[in-house]
C-alpha cells in the first residue's frame, strides 16, 4: 500500500477541518497538512447551516450572559471550562471570518448585525442572511486556497486510524476514483468528519452525514461521548426534513397548533408574546429540546394536523410581510415554495422537529484531545462538551472556529514536540487489516441483505425506541434490534465489484459505521435513567444530579454492545439550576 | 397521493468494463411531490445498487447533485419528478466535463480553475482583529452579494458552448467568484487577478451567449458578472497602460 | 479511463435553442459588418467629389441592391434590440442599496437611440 507522509492529518473537509488547516498553515507554513476528506470541500454539510453563529460584540451583551445561556441551555452537562473558553474566543474567531470576506448581514451603520436566536437572553448571532452555514464554508475554502502547504485529498474515503505504541499516527483511506488504498502517515490527526444524523430516517443531515469519523476513533479505542442526546430541531419541512432555520423565529415567526393556537405557552414557555415581536429566551425562543418535546405533547394531545407525512404543525411567518422575508429569510422561502409548495409570505408552513445535531461524539477536553495521544477531534464529530444535553443554536458554528483553531495550536504543539519515530512494522500490519476488510466486503457473495433494507430497519427502530421520548422498553426493543442488525450486516453483499468510485462500498462502509454509533446512542439512552435536555424519558421524568451530573463514555467492543461508563462534567461557576424559559425568568 | 410513473434512461459507464458510455433503463412508481434525485435513489436503493452518482443536502446548496436531465444541466435535487411524467427522461452526467463513472464527473479542471483566480481577500495591509471589522454598507454587501451565492455546481460550465469548445476556458463560475472579491469593499486584488481574468482564456473567452445564467439554479448570473468583468478589464488595462493601475 | 465525449465543431449550436438563437444573434453582425463597409464606401464617395457621390447612390438603387439594404435595416434593428436589451447585465446601477431596474437601463438605451436617429434624420433632411 502507498503511503503518504505528511505532519498534520485533517479529516473531514468542512468547516472545522478548514479552519484547523488554515490555523496550522497560517502560522506554521513549514509544516505539512493533509486535508482528506471524502467530498469536495464545499459538499461539506456546513454549507446547509442557515441561522448563524453566536459571539458577543454588542455592547449591551457580556461574555458571561453568552456562558450562562449555554450552560443552562445545556442542562448543565456541559463542561464550563470548555464552555468558558469558547465565549471567550468567539468574537475574535467571528472577526478572522469577517476579515477573510465572510459576507456577514450588517447594521446601517456598516457594524455586523446580530440576530435573536433560542435559549439566548441577549441577541448575540452573527449571521449572512439565512445562508450563514454556506457562506462560512465557502469564505473558509477558498481563503484556504491561498495555502500551499494545505495539499488536499479530495474524494478520499478513510476506513480505520493508524495506532501505534499507544499513538494515532495517521490513517488509512481509499482513493474514490481508483479504489486504491494510501496508508497517510502523520504525527497528529484531527478528526473533523461532523455527526451521524443519517441514522435516523428524518434528519435535516445530507447523504454524507454518517459519523465516519466519530466511529473510526470510537474502533479504535476512544470513547464516544453522550451519543444519547440527539436534538430535533423543531421546525423542518414534511417528507425531505429539510432545515428552516431557527431565524425564522428569531425574526419573528411564530409555531401555531391544528387550531391555530399559539401552543407553547402551556408548556412553561408563556405568557404568549406579541405577533412579530418576538422577546428573547421565550415562547418561540426558547430552547429547541423544549420546542420539539411541546411538540410531542400536542401530538399525543391530538393538536397536530396530520398529513400524508405524518403529524405536523405550523410556521406562521405570514405576518413578516414579503420584504422582510425576501431580506432576511430568501432561501427559506425558496424552500418552502420547491419542497413544500406553500409560500410562507402567503400561508403557514406545516413542519414537525426533525433530526438535526448530535451533542454526543468523540470524547475530546478543552484542548480538542482525545484520550488517544496524536488524535484530536473537532466540530459535531467532538464533544467537547460545549453543547452538554442540549445545543443552543448558533453555537455550533462558532465551535467549529473556536475549537478548529484549537485543535491546530495543540496539534502543533504536539507534532514539534513528538519523537517521529514510526512502528513501521506495526503500521504495514494494520494497514493490510484494511485492505483485508475492504477485500472481504467486496468480494462476498451470496448475500441476501440489502444496504437499504438493514439501513431502514435501523433508522425505524432508533426514531420509534430512541425519539424525542424513551421509554425503558422502547429502548431495550431497540437495542436488540442494533444488535441483530449488526450480526446481519455481515450477509451484505456488494453488487457493484468496480474499483471506480463504488458508491454501493462506500454505502456499507458507512453503514457499517452508522450501525456502531447507533449502538451507542441507545445503550447510552438505556443506561441514563434521568431526563435532561434533549434526552427525555418517560419512565425517569426527573432530572437526577445526584447519579446523572455526568458525561456517558460509551467504549467499542467488537461485536458486542457498547461498554458504557460515566466521567465527571466539569462544573465552575454556574450550578445545575431550573431551566426557565418563561416571560417572568430572568 | 398520486404517483408519477417516470421512465428514467440513465447513462452508464464503468470504464474497467465498459468501452463506451451506455443507457440503461429503470421504470421507477414515484411519490407525485418527489424530485429525480428521489427517484435516482429509489433506483439505488431497491433496483440496481451499482449507480454511482453524487449527491448529499438534497435542498440544493450543496451543488454535488449536478447532472444533465433530458440535455439540460440541473440538480437532480431541484428537478420535480412532475415536470416529467409519463415521459421517458434522459440522465446523463454534466456535459463538457469527462466521465468518471456513471453521472460522476471529473471535476479537477474546475477546481484548478478555481484556485487560478485567486478568490480570496487580498489586501495590502491587515486591520488586527482587535480593532474589530472592516465596516461595510448593505449597500456595499449588496454590490457583490449575488455572486457570492454560487454553489459550485458546474451547470453553469455544462450549458456553456465556449467551454464545451475552447477547455482552456476558465469559465462563468470562477470568473464570477473573482469578480465577486473584486467587487468587495474589503478586497484590494483586482489588479492581481487582472492578470488571470484578462488572458484570452479568461473572460474574453466568454461570447455571452447567457446560457451559462440561464442554467444556473441559484440565480448568480454569471453571464453579468462576466460582462462587467469585460468593462472593468478594459478599464484595468487602459489604467495599467498609463501607470494608475494600482499594486 | 475517463470518457470524454466527443463534441461537434460544426453542429453543436443545433443541439440546443438557445445555442441557436446565439448564432443566429452573432450572424447578424454580418449585416453591421457590410452596413459599416457600405457606409464607408459612401464616405469614400463623399471625398471624391459630386460625381463619385452620384455614382454610389446610383449603385444603391439596384433591386438587388434595395432588398439588401432592407434586410440589413432590419437585422441592425433587431441587433440594436437584442443588444440594448443586456446592456444592464454589463452595467448594472446601484442607488442607494437597491439597483435600478434593468427595464430602466435598457429603456434609457432605446430611447437615447430613437433620439439619436431622430436628430440624424432631421439633419439629413428627411424629417
Amino acid at each position: 500500500m502507498e503511503s503518504i507522509k505528511t505532519d498534520i492529518a485533517i479529516v473531514g473537509a468542512g468547516g472545522a477541518g478548514l479552519r484547523t488547516a488554515i490555523a496550522v498553515a497560517e502560522s506554521n507554513p513549514d509544516l505539512k497538512v493533509a486535508l482528506i476528506s471524502k467530498v469536495y470541500p464545499m459538499r461539506s454539510h456546513t454549507c446547509a447551516a442557515e441561522g448563524g453563529a453566536a459571539g458577543v460584540i454588542k455592547p449591551d451583551d457580556s461574555l458571561d450572559l453568552h456562558f450562562n445561556d449555554t450552560v443552562g441551555g445545556g442542562d448543565w452537562l456541559s463542561d464550563q471550562d470548555v464552555v468558558e473558553f469558547f465565549v471567550n474566543e468567539a468574537p475574535k474567531e467571528l472577526l478572522q471570518l469577517e476579515h477573510w470576506g465572510c459576507p456577514w448581514s450588517r447594521e446601517p451603520n456598516g457594524s455586523v448585525a446580530v440576530r435573536p436566536f433560542g435559549g439566548m437572553k441577549i441577541k448575540r448571532t452573527w449571521f449572512a442572511a439565512d445562508k450563514s452555514g454556506f457562506h462560512i464554508l465557502h469564505t473558509l475554502f477558498q481563503t484556504s486556497l491561498q495555502f500551499p502547504t494545505i495539499t488536499r485529498f479530495d474524494e478520499f474515503f478513510s476506513i480505520d486510524l493508524l495506532v501505534t505504541d499507544g499513538r494515532c499516527q495517521g490513517v488509512v483511506a481509499m482513493e474514490m476514483k481508483s479504489g486504491r488504498l494510501f496508508q497517510f502517515q502523520a504525527k497528529a490527526v484531527v478528526l473533523a468528519t461532523g455527526g451521524a444524523g443519517r441514522m435516523f430516517p428524518f434528519s435535516t443531515n445530507g447523504a454524507i452525514k454518517t459519523g465516519d469519523g466519530t466511529a473510526m476513533a470510537y474502533r479504535a479505542g476512544v470513547p464516544a461521548k453522550d451519543m444519547e442526546f440527539v436534538q430535533y430541531h423543531p421546525t423542518g419541512l414534511l417528507s425531505t426534513g429539510i432545515l428552516l432555520t431557527e431565524g425564522c423565529r428569531g425574526e419573528g415567526g411564530v409555531l401555531r397548533n391544528k387550531d391555530g393556537y399559539r401552543y407553547l405557552q402551556d408548556y412553561g414557555m408563556g405568557p404568549e408574546t406579541p405577533l412579530g415581536k418576538p422577546v428573547l429566551k421565550t415562547m418561540e425562543l426558547g430552547p429547541r429540546d423544549r420546542l420539539s418535546q411541546a411538540f410531542w405533547h400536542e401530538m399525543q394531545k391530538g393538536n397536530t394536523i396530520s398529513t400524508q407525512w405524518g403529524d405536523a404543525v405550523y410556521l406562521d411567518m405570514t405576518h413578516l410581510g414579503e420584504k422582510h422575508i425576501n431580506e432576511r429569510l430568501p432561501l427559506v422561502r425558496d424552500l418552502s415554495i420547491t419542497y413544500a409548495g406553500v409560500d410562507p409570505v402567503k400561508e403557514p408552513v406545516p413542519i414537525r422537529p426533525v433530526v438535526h445535531y448530535m451533542m454526543g461524539g468523540i470524547h475530546t477536553n478543552i484542548d480538542a484531545e482525545t484520550p488517544l495521544p496524536g488524535l484530536y477531534a473537532v466540530g459535531e464529530t467532538a464533544c467537547a462538551s460545549l453543547n452538554g444535553a442540549n445545543r443552543l443554536g448558533s453555537n455550533s458554528l462558532t465551535e467549529l472556529l473556536v475549537f478548529g483553531k484549537r485543535a491546530a495550536v495543540n496539534a502543533i504543539e504536539h507534532v514539534r514536540s513528538s519523537d517521529s519515530k514510526l512502528n513501521e512494522t506495526s503500521l504495514k500490519e494494520q494497514a493490510e487489516k484494511v485492505q483485508n476488510k475492504i477485500r472481504d466486503l467486496v468480494s462476498r457473495s451470496g448475500g441476501t441483505e440489502s444496504i437499504a433494507g438493514i439501513r431502514k430497519e435501523m433508522a425505524t427502530s432508533l426514531e420509534s425506541g430512541a425519539g424525542i421520548y424513551r421509554t425503558e422498553e422502547t429502548l431495550q426493543e431497540t437495542c436488540k434490534v442494533l444488535a441483530d442488525l449488526r450480526t446481519r450486516y455481515a450477509g451484505i453483499e456488494l453488487h457493484d465489484k468496480s474499483n471506480v468510485f463504488n458508491t454501493d462500498l462506500f454505502q456499507a462502509l458507512e453503514l457499517g459505521n452508522l450501525l456502531e454509533l447507533a449502538q451507542t446512542v441507545a445503550e447510552g439512552a438505556l443506561a441514563r435513567k434521568e431526563s435532561r435536555g434533549s434526552h427525555q424519558r418517560l419512565d425517569y421524568e426527573a432530572r437526577d444530579d445526584e447519579k446523572f451530573l455526568a458525561h456517558t463514555l460509551a467504549y467499542y467492543q467488537g461485536d458486542d454492545k457498547p461498554r458504557i461508563d460515566y466521567h465527571d462534567v466539569i462544573i465552575t461557576k454556574s450550578k445545575p439550576g431550573v431551566r426557565d424559559y418563561s416571560g417572568g425568568a430572568k | 397521493m398520486n404517483e408519477i410513473k417516470l421512465e428514467l434512461d440513465i447513462l452508464r459507464y464503468d470504464p474497467e468494463k465498459d468501452r463506451e458510455p451506455h443507457f440503461q433503463s429503470y421504470s421507477v412508481a414515484c411519490q407525485e411531490d418527489w424530485m429525480v434525485l428521489d427517484a435516482i435513489n429509489h433506483v439505488k436503493d431497491h433496483v440496481d445498487t451499482t449507480i454511482s452518482y453524487r449527491w448529499s443536502c438534497h435542498m440544493a446548496v450543496c451543488g454535488s447533485c449536478g447532472m444533465m436531465i433530458d440535455g439540460k444541466p440541473k440538480l437532480a435535487c431541484k428537478a420535480p419528478v412532475k415536470d416529467y411524467a409519463n415521459q421517458k427522461v434522459r440522465v446523463e452526467p454534466l456535459a463538457n466535463f469527462p466521465i468518471e463513472r456513471d453521472l460522476v464527473v471529473v471535476q479537477d479542471d474546475f477546481m484548478e480553475k478555481l484556485k487560478r483566480v485567486k478568490p480570496y481577500i487580498i489586501r495590502k495591509e491587515e486591520k488586527p482583529i482587535e480593532e474589530g471589522e472592516y465596516k461595510q454598507t448593505p449597500a456595499e454587501l449588496k454590490k457583490y452579494k449575488q455572486f457570492t451565492l454560487c454553489i459550485n455546481c458546474l451547470c453553469c460550465y455544462a450549458a456553456c458552448p465556449e467551454y464545451a469548445l475552447t477547455p482552456e476556458f476558465i469559465g462563468p463560475a470562477a470568473l464570477a467568484l473573482a469578480h465577486r472579491y473584486n467587487q468587495d469593499s474589503r478586497d484590494q486584488g483586482l489588479a492581481e487577478r487582472h492578470k488571470v481574468i484578462s488572458t484570452p482564456e479568461g473572460v474574453w473567452d466568454c461570447s455571452f451567449t447567457d446560457t451559462c445564467s440561464l442554467a444556473c439554479p441559484k440565480h448568480v448570473d454569471p453571464a453579468s458578472a462576466l460582462q462587467q468583468l469585460k468593462i472593468a478589464t478594459t478599464t484595468q488595462w487602459y489604467k495599467e497602460l498609463i501607470g494608475m493601475g494600482g499594486n | 479511463m475517463a470518457y470524454v465525449r466527443p463534441v461537434s465543431t460544426t453542429t453543436w449550436y443545433l443541439k440546443d435553442r438557445n445555442y441557436f438563437i446565439h448564432m443566429v444573434n452573432e450572424l447578424t453582425s454580418f449585416f453591421v459588418g457590410a452596413f459599416a463597409l457600405i457606409l464607408l464606401w459612401g464616405i469614400g464617395a463623399v471625398a471624391g467629389g459630386p460625381e463619385a457621390y452620384q455614382s454610389f447612390l446610383a449603385s444603391l438603387t439596384g433591386p438587388g441592391m434595395r432588398l439588401f439594404l432592407w434586410v440589413t435595416t432590419i437585422v441592425i434593428f433587431y441587433h440594436a434590440i437584442a443588444w440594448f436589451k443586456v446592456t444592464p447585465k454589463a452595467m448594472p446601477v446601484q442607488k442607494g442599496e437597491e439597483f435600478v431596474p434593468g427595464s430602466l437601463i435598457a429603456g434609457g438605451h432605446y430611447v437615447v437611440w430613437v433620439v439619436l436617429t431622430l436628430i440624424v434624420l432631421f439633419l439629413a433632411g428627411v424629417l
